[in-house]
């Protein structure tokens, strides 16, 4: 029996971004101001759509930090902007202004410069505003994005408003300060070392003021919060609440990483981080109706190039010191490929608003027999991006883990995967690569990808996820709803997977 | 009187821009303390400023090699567990270096 899809068109909003490749569905998009929506459209880190075409980097300029996080160690890079245990090279300001035209030079993708540490920009203030101070100076066409703790935002917010800078970033972890004193053992304030609960309090005072002032200079404010299982997962709902209610724009939930050999207190002591379905879950209570930001990958402090690729080696500190720049023609390239991108994703935009089948679709109930509800399912998808699926299984570097139900098609976030064959002589791994590639797809029942080999087959089946190759090239909601009503049509959707069966004698 | 910066030192530049007089500068591997300049912030601030921010417990030393900050005071990391957690590394090295 076929399942008719219809449209629904109560939730297709109209205007504004009706992309559904982009992860967000009309509606929440409509949530957004549009000056907003034109601020974000070009920054890779926020748009699914932006950031496959633009670039943006990080440069480590900032190695001193005013407070301890409990999940941080200071021998590596701040563990709030970047994986714990990555060390980047700290360049000084002239270098890493001279390094950021370089590579806006070599690819003229380049469209945001963010400092994000290796400690706390705004504890190394010098450092971080000669670097914007150089870069507006000598490529304004260059957004530009800082990350804080926020102990000295306040403090900084005009001379961020001077730059120009219009992305600010502040880790939020808390509003509590007794829940604080389990994240943040001490601060510096004042030229003291404030431990404990009252450092906390301080911290957070300051958090909340650097917002409003931001918000108040009409300074984008994204906030970054950590999910730590037992100390703030509950918690983090309030301060979404707080922060969207102050202005904040996004709120990112990102997953605590800790290992004991990371040297962390939270590694030491066996705290541990959340599974992929308690993250989901969490992101889907604070940030269900704006989840843009669930592209975030949490990328190292120096990375180059395109979200999911780091082409920083390419960049040595010898190859910038020598480098002739070209400055007038590097921003003319980059203008001219900006407008080309533009075009494209604006001509997407009015093919899919064209297009007489709206993306939102959903299942005609009337066919069935039962009308008992169909339970939802997580599908992950491999893509390289234009909204298909169009990626081998084993040359997945990440995948788009999405929910089907009665209601449509949602977008959930990003699964990253070490990529189990590089087709070389890494392939010796492969096993245990491959485990964990299958893994991260915890959750998930069904794999949509363009191709798959024999033996992640076999492994996906065996964790009962079901491999599909069967819809290549296809747009990728479509796809998901035809298994999705697949699946309904087999009467494999009735009960809850979690509820015991309930004896049908 | 003077403080003095060991080699757990991770270069984070922290303490740099607070001396008061100007006594501690970046050095290779490590950064240093110029003994003739540290008053040990006598007369500037209660505390000594580059002990009261330095993340690294045990970098920074007085005169007789005691740390400002002792292992444990400002991760909170039981001591246990860091001495767990170092021989762990030991342990690791011992193999490396036996094979
Ligand atoms: S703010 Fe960043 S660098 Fe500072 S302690 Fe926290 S995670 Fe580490
Ligand atoms: S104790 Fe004070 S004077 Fe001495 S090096 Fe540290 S900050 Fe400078
Ligand atoms: S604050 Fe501590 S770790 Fe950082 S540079 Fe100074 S002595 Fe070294």
């Amino acid at each position: 029996m076929e399942l008719p899809v219809i449209s629904n068109t109560a939730e297709s909003g109209g205007g504004g971004c009706s992309s559904h490749s982009c992860g967000s569905t009309a509606d929440q998009l409509n949530q957004i101001p549009d000056e907003i929506l034109q601020k974000v459209f070009n920054h890779p880190c926020y748009s699914e759509d932006a950031h496959h075409h633009f670039a943006r980097m990080h440069v480590a300029v900032a190695p001193a930090c005013n407070i301890q996080c409990n999940y941080c160690n200071r021998k590596y890079d701040c563990a709030n902007e970047s994986r714990p245990g990555v060390v980047s090279e700290l360049l000084t300001p002239d270098q890493a202004a001279k390094k950021t035209l370089v590579v806006a030079s070599e690819i003229p993708q380049m469209s945001v410069l963010g400092i994000a540490g290796p400690g706390d920009p705004l504890a190394n203030p010098e450092r971080t505003f000669a670097t914007f101070q150089m870069l507006s100076e000598h490529a304004p066409d260059i957004k530009l994005c800082v990350s804080t703790n926020g102990l000295m935002l306040p403090q900084s917010v005009d001379e961020i408003a001077k730059h120009n800078i219009d992305h600010v970033t502040i880790t939020i972890n808390c509003v509590d300060p007794d829940v604080g004193a389990k994240i943040y053992p001490w601060i510096f304030w004042n030229n003291k070392r404030i431990k404990g609960r009252e450092g906390a309090a301080i911290l957070i005072e300051q958090q909340q003021k650097g917002l409003e002032a931001c918000i108040a200079k009409g300074v984008l404010v994204k906030v970054n919060s950590v999910m730590i299982p037992g100390v703030n997962d509950e918690h983090l709902k309030e301060v979404s609440r707080v922060v969207k209610s102050k202005g904040a724009f996004l709120h990112n939930v990102m997953p605590l990483i800790a290992e004991a050999e990371h040297g962390t207190y939270y590694g030491l002591t066996g705290q541990r981080g959340p599974t992929q379905d308690e993250l989901q879950a969490l992101q889907d209570a604070c940030a269900g109706d704006m989840n843009m930001m669930r592209h975030c990958r949490q990328c190292r402090a120096d990375a180059v190039g395109l979200l999911g690729e780091d082409r920083g080696a390419e960049f040595t500190l010898d190859k910038i010191a020598e480098y002739e720049l070209d400055l007038e023609g590097a921003a003319a390239r980059r203008a001219e490929v900006r407008d080309r991108i533009a075009a494209e994703l604006e001509e997407k935009r009015n093919a899919k608003a064209a297009a007489p089948a709206p993306k939102l679709v959903a299942l005609d109930m009337s066919g069935l027999a039962t009308k008992e509800a169909l339970r939802p399912v997580k599908m992950a998808v491999a893509t390289s991006g234009g909204g298909v699926i169009n990626q081998h299984f084993g040359h997945a570097k990440e995948f788009l883990v999405y929910e089907a139900s009665e209601k449509g098609v949602r977008f959930l976030g990003h699964r990253k995967t070490d990529l189990y064959c590089s087709g070389g002589d890494t392939c010796g791994d492969a096993d245990t690569t491959l485990q964990q590639t299958v893994k991260t797809l915890e959750g998930c029942e069904v794999v949509l990808c363009s191709k798959i080999g024999y033996e992640p087959w076999g492994m996906l089946e065996e964790a009962g996820i079901a491999p599909n190759g069967e819809h290549a090239m296809e747009g990728i909601e479509d796809a998901v709803m035809a298994v999705y009503a697949e699946m309904a049509a087999a009467g494999k959707l009735v009960a809850p997977v979690e509820a015991p069966a309930q004896s049908a004698a | 009187m003077a403080l003095e910066i060991n080699d757990l030192c991770v270069n984070c530049w922290a303490c740099e821009p607070l001396c008061p007089n100007k006594a501690i500068y970046s050095a290779s591997p490590h950064f240093e303390i110029d003994p003739d300049k540290c008053t040990e912030c006598a007369g500037d601030f209660a505390d000594a400023q580059c002990a009261a921010i330095c993340p690294i417990e045990g970098a920074i030393v007085d005169e007789l090699g005691d740390a400002l900050n002792p292992p444990g005071s400002l991760t909170g990391i039981p001591l246990q567990l860091l001495m767990e957690a170092a021989g762990a590394l030991e342990g690791t090295a011992a193999k490396v270096s036996s094979s």
